[in-house]
């Protein structure tokens, strides 16, 4: 059986930029500032790809949650090799929670077998969606993938877990989450970024998956992380042990 | 109302992740339960038992939560739900993997990795690689939440709470364990460790790791730790690495060699009590926030360190 997979992927600050925190303590500075895929949604997309050049799946669509920016990371999974894509158009901040929702309307206007998701997005650090999502589906969950195999109906996904791996066999349909090692992703080709612009991408709003976006938690605050003061460069390897022993006293 | 702590254990024994978030439930409110799931767990529910501070402990043992997958285990803790308005676990893996099925099956949107409790409802969690700090309100009725425990000292012993079993739903078959790729080793855990010693990429490969950063760890008798650039180059396994993407750690003593202190790796290491940190290149980023600070090769002051300890 050939399948199709769903890949969610988010726009998020380049992973290369230093984010700033407002002034205001109001939240991060977005204005002006370079935005990419988020990293382990690439690897999600990647693997995807992987799956469908081993003729395991049929079709790849990529969908995002986000303002209409957001078109330009689907143009970059298109790129990559997604097949289409869909944008569930919003200016609102969606969390964790109200993205499974929305999910759960495409996984059930689009019956894939497999949502493949990065673990977390590198602005909130949530990591919650993937798990959300399978919840809410009532489906099985593999998170934290460094190694999926399909065969026979379920995916054998190994997990990073502390202390080393996790075997686990997941029945299909089921939700995976991609960990860092899981491949490295492709850069899309100009060939491929041209085709990318021709292939479908449909516009929705999430009205149309019955969800109204709201949030739950209430931002009070964000600022920056209290700091640590550098300490004394010491002089050789004698005065650091003598300065770990007698004034740290950690040795 | 109660509070639920979801205890992590590997059926044998009670890690001492759970202890750290039970001080962060106790800053909640002071009704603690601790749920423990597994098989053949009765020992790590014992050792829960005498915690200071918590109410009783809620046993549940079945084939499908010895594993402790997240769907059984999410299955079970909203079965429980009823008697709860907060649930916590510690932000590890297990903790990462099956708290927000809770909070999705209970409708509640979570808070990760919280590093400090303002009040019930209010907490401040690092965002961005902790580049920011946030500080959220939660509007819902019952709150979910996952706590770095690098940020809570550990809740002690005394405690002599009564353990109670509880019945698990029927397992819904979802997924199934398949076995566990955990190496062997006699170094301390690194989440629990009192001294790391941690190699960066400036170790230039995995025969270098091996030979230079090992023996001084093995001399402090200290978990290795790695950024994620010599993770990423293949010098040190994943599991090894600190940082925001990796281990959160506050250890004792914290000895970075070659380490450049990229934001992603301090914000997993900041909390540590001392921090030490060799390296060649006097502008580097880590000397920010180390307390000794060595500039020298590491290639040759690393050795000389473990010769002379």
């Amino acid at each position: 059986m050939r399948m199709k997979v769903l890949v969610p992927v988010k726009r998020v600050i380049d992973a290369n930029v230093k984010p700033r925190v407002k002034a205001d303590g109001t939240g991060v500075e977005l204005a002006n500032v370079k935005m990419a895929m988020n990293p382990f949604c690439e690897i999600a997309v990647e693997e995807a790809i992987r799956l469908k050049e081993a003729g395991k799946v049929e079709e790849i669509v990529a969908v995002s949650v986000g303002p209409d920016k957001a078109q330009e990371t689907l143009r970059t999974a298109l790129a990559m090799g997604a097949d289409r894509a869909i944008l569930i158009k919003t200016d609102e901040t969606v969390e964790p929670l109200d993205v499974a929702k929305l999910l759960k309307g495409v996984v059930e206007a689009e019956s894939p077998e497999i949502v493949l998701l990065g673990k977390q997005a590198i602005d909130d650090d949530s990591n919650q969606t993937g798990q959300m999502l399978a919840a809410l589906l009532g489906w099985s969950q593999g998170t934290f993938a460094s190694k999926v195999e399909l065969d026979g109906g379920k995916a054998k996904v190994t997990r990073e877990v502390d202390g080393g791996l996790q075997v686990v066999d997941l029945k299909l349909p089921a939700i995976i989450t991609t960990d860092l090692r899981l491949n490295e992703p492709r850069y899309a080709s100009l060939p491929n970024i041209m085709k990318a612009k021709k292939k479908p991408l449909d516009e929705k709003a999430p009205g149309d998956y019955g969800v109204a976006v709201k949030a739950r938690l209430k931002v009070l605050k964000t600022e920056e992380p209290a700091g640590r003061k550098a300490g004394i460069k010491v002089g050789s390897v004698a005065e650091l042990v003598d300065k770990l022993k007698n004034e740290a006293g950690v040795i | 109302m109660a509070i639920l702590l979801i205890a992590e254990h590997d059926n044998q024994s009670l890690s001492d992740q759970t202890a750290k978030a039970l001080s962060a439930a106790s800053r909640i409110g002071s009704d603690i339960d601790v749920l423990v799931a597994g098989k053949g767990a009765k020992a790590a529910a014992d050792a829960a038992a005498k915690l200071s501070g918590v109410r009783k402990v809620l046993l549940a043992e079945s084939d499908a939560l010895a594993e402790q997958l997240a769907e059984p285990m999410a299955d079970l803790v909203v079965s429980l739900a009823d008697g709860y308005d907060t649930f916590v676990a510690a932000s590890t893996t297990t903790g990462k993997n099956v708290m927000p099925r809770v909070a999705a099956l209970l409708d509640v949107m979570q808070v990760s990795d919280v590093i400090e409790v303002v009040d019930a409802k209010t907490f401040k969690r690092p965002i961005y690689a902790g580049n920011a700090i946030q500080t959220v309100e939660s509007t819902d009725g019952k709150r979910v939440l996952t706590v770095r425990t690098a940020s809570f000292q550990a809740a002690g012993d005394g405690g002599s709470a009564a353990v109670e079993s509880v019945s698990a739903p029927a397992d819904a078959g979802l997924s199934s364990f398949v076995e566990n790729q955990i190496a062997a080793s006699d170094r301390p855990e690194l989440t629990s460790a009192r001294v790391i010693v941690s190699g960066g990429r400036a170790l230039g490969s995995a025969e270098k790791f091996e030979e230079v950063i090992l023996p001084l760890a093995d001399k402090l008798g200290a978990a290795v730790g790695a950024s994620r650039a010599a993770v990423d180059a293949g010098y040190a396994p994943n599991d090894w690495q600190v940082g925001q993407t990796g281990k959160v750690v506050a250890p004792e003593l914290y000895i970075a060699c070659g380490i450049s202190g990229a934001i992603q790796h301090l914000a997993g290491m900041k909390d540590s009590k001392v921090i030490v940190a060799i390296n060649k290149d006097e502008e580097a980023p880590i000397f920010q926030v180390a307390d000794y600070g060595l500039v020298a090769d590491l290639f040759e002051a690393v050795p000389e360190l473990q010769k002379a300890l």
